[in-house]
């Protein structure tokens, strides 16, 4: 296995009062596709806030490359080179869609990505590059979210509830486009609720549930009745 | 509507015609001291700079989420940087007004780095309670006459130029000059990548800041460039004036509240709302003027309506109704079908 690109080590987080993860420990190698499975609440958005910057924790418990980022702002994570895909698009309405992707390459880091590869990936993009972000439909505005993510030129690059609220026929599309966005050693987490799809994608699988990690296997040898048992938290 | 029969354009033929009536209009007002009367060009002159007002501050809390109530702090520290550097530093008026951006910016900084702690209704009140500060700290200035002020030296006046025809209408033009200086800025501003930034905090500040945008830097700059901005500003009010005291030139209510009157009720987050609102305000203030109190009581109680009736201000109204945009930030598809639509 190669050397990891991210460690999470006894990661916790907190909304005042309320606790959303327990002591998480998780490691993504280089170049790795791995997927995170949960049901609702089950603590996977506030993971992905934690690596990206969001939610801010103790610097040791997200350790990006050998470095403590567990304290860093959101932008000073962007410029290490982590994209967030947020749940929920998260685009910017005032803006079109071109204006989206070019704010994604702010932060300036040399890469295989730019408008025009983004615009290759997905060519609806191009033609509607003038048009309001949220004229889209909702698989378009995945697709702008992912092109602003990859604008960025990441190292590894963060799905939060990738095919939330999407039509079976735009999810396929999107997940038909993954291979060439992380087949250049990109490392990616993906976050998912639908099971297949993220075995499908994956070569490791966490499942969470209330907050802590009920299992964690490889995605081609972990059995139905385990995610089901770990997903549901049925003994 | 299939994209690929329709063509996309930044401008819109409304913003076309704004721009020629725009420069018509900019003609006719430069040429204002050979029409216009002496009463009229004071009116305007202080028109355009409570435009510029209006639109730095509209930069700052409708694009930045910078809600201040404390920027007669570099109103009144611009007019009294006026007063200081013609007087005691012997410089022309001219080179006093350029150099006041620069120590506006320079005091802005501490002052920003102060603040910049504080959220909300807490950065609103941190803004008032440093813009108090400064007024209390030019009263303590005997120099420039303490708590009762002081007047421009009738010497400093006339080296303007040598006819009160003359310096009146110098004054008119550097205050129709600001006001555009300063809208072609924002304008200029929002246009570029910095400007496509800030308009991204704006939307969504969570998804900005993940982009590796540094929402404290990008906030930081513009606190800073508004405040510059407005201490030059405050310099061309008291070259109007001509006499400053501490009151006059830490007004909460004239640089603060009828300028955030102002940006509500014309529309805020837009380059259009301020000048719509300037135009209502002085139209307001004209009309009304002589009812004293009740005056001000009108100005209340349209802020009041116009804020639960058009949270968007005037401004919101127009473009929602005919989807007018005088000053286009952003793209448009225009169906190619032979009919313009507008």
């Amino acid at each position: 296995m190669h050397e990891p690109i991210l460690q999470i080590v006894g990661l916790s987080a907190h909304y005042g009062d309320f606790q959303a993860l327990y002591d998480i420990d998780m490691t993504v190698a280089e170049g790795e596709v791995l997927a995170i499975i949960g049901a609702n609440g089950a603590g996977k958005t506030t993971l992905m806030w934690s690596i990206a910057g969001l939610m801010r924790n103790g610097a040791d418990q997200v350790r990006y490359r050998g470095e403590a980022i567990g304290g860093l702002r959101a932008d000073q994570v962007a410029e290490r080179g982590i994209a967030l895909v947020p749940e929920g698009r998260q685009l910017f309405p005032s803006l079109s869609v071109e204006e989206n992707l070019i704010i994604g390459g702010q932060v300036g880091r040399d890469g295989p990505w730019s408008l025009r590869r983004v615009f290759e990936l997905f060519p609806i993009l191009q033609e509607r590059r003038k048009q309001a972000s949220t004229s889209l439909s909702g698989g378009q505005q995945q697709m702008v979210a992912i092109g602003r993510a990859l604008m960025a030129n990441p190292d590894l690059i963060l799905f939060d509830e990738i095919s939330l609220g999407l039509a079976p026929v735009i999810i396929r599309d999107i997940y038909q486009a993954l291979p060439g966005i992380v087949g250049g050693g990109m490392s990616a987490i993906i976050v998912e609720q639908d099971i297949t799809k993220a075995l499908s994608v994956s070569s490791r699988i966490y499942c969470l549930q209330e907050g802590r990690v009920s299992l964690e296997g490889a995605s081609d040898t972990v059995s139905r009745e385990e995610i089901s048992r770990a997903y549901f938290g049925i003994e | 509507m299939n994209a690929t029969q329709s063509h996309v354009t930044r401008t819109t033929s409304t913003a076309r015609a704004a721009m020629l009536f725009g420069a018509i209009a900019t003609a006719i007002l430069i040429a204002a001291p050979w029409w216009a009367g002496r009463a009229d060009m004071r009116l305007m002159s202080e028109l355009f700079l409570y435009m510029a007002l209006a639109s730095l501050w509209n930069l700052m809390a409708g694009y930045a989420g910078l809600v201040s109530v404390g920027q007669q702090a570099y109103v009144g520290f611009g007019g009294y940087m006026l007063f200081a550097l013609t007087i005691f530093g012997g410089l022309h008026p001219m080179a006093a007004i350029a150099l006041t951006p620069v120590l506006g910016a320079l005091v802005s900084v501490p002052v920003a780095i102060l603040i910049f702690r504080l959220r909300g209704a807490y950065f609103a009140i941190g803004t008032w309670v440093i813009a108090e500060v400064f007024r209390l700290v030019f009263a303590q200035v005997l120099a420039l006459g303490g708590g009762s002020g002081s007047s421009l030296p009738v010497g400093i006046v006339r080296s303007l130029a040598d006819s009160r025809s003359g310096r009146e209408a110098l004054s008119y033009w550097l205050a129709l000059g600001a006001a555009l200086l300063v809208i072609a800025v924002i304008y200029l501003f929002l246009r570029s990548r910095k400007g496509l930034a800030l308009t991204a905090i704006r939307d969504n500040e969570l998804a900005a800041g993940s982009l590796g945008i540094d929402i404290w830097r990008t906030k930081f700059v513009v606190y800073v460039v508004v405040s510059a901005l407005t201490a030059m500003i405050g310099a061309l009010i008291f070259l109007q004036k001509l006499r400053i005291s501490p009151d006059a030139a830490f007004s909460v209510n004239d640089w603060t509240a009828f300028v955030i009157f102002i940006v509500v009720i014309g529309g805020i987050g837009t380059i259009e709302g301020p000048i719509i609102g300037t135009l209502v305000f002085f139209l307001l203030r004209e009309t009304l003027a002589d009812l004293g109190t009740i005056y001000l009581m009108v100005l209340g109680l349209v802020a009041i309506i116009v804020m639960l009736k058009a949270p968007k201000g005037l401004w919101g109204l127009v473009r929602e109704r005919f989807g007018l945009e005088l000053f286009p930030l952003g793209y448009r598809v225009e169906p190619a079908t032979g009919k313009k639509e507008d």
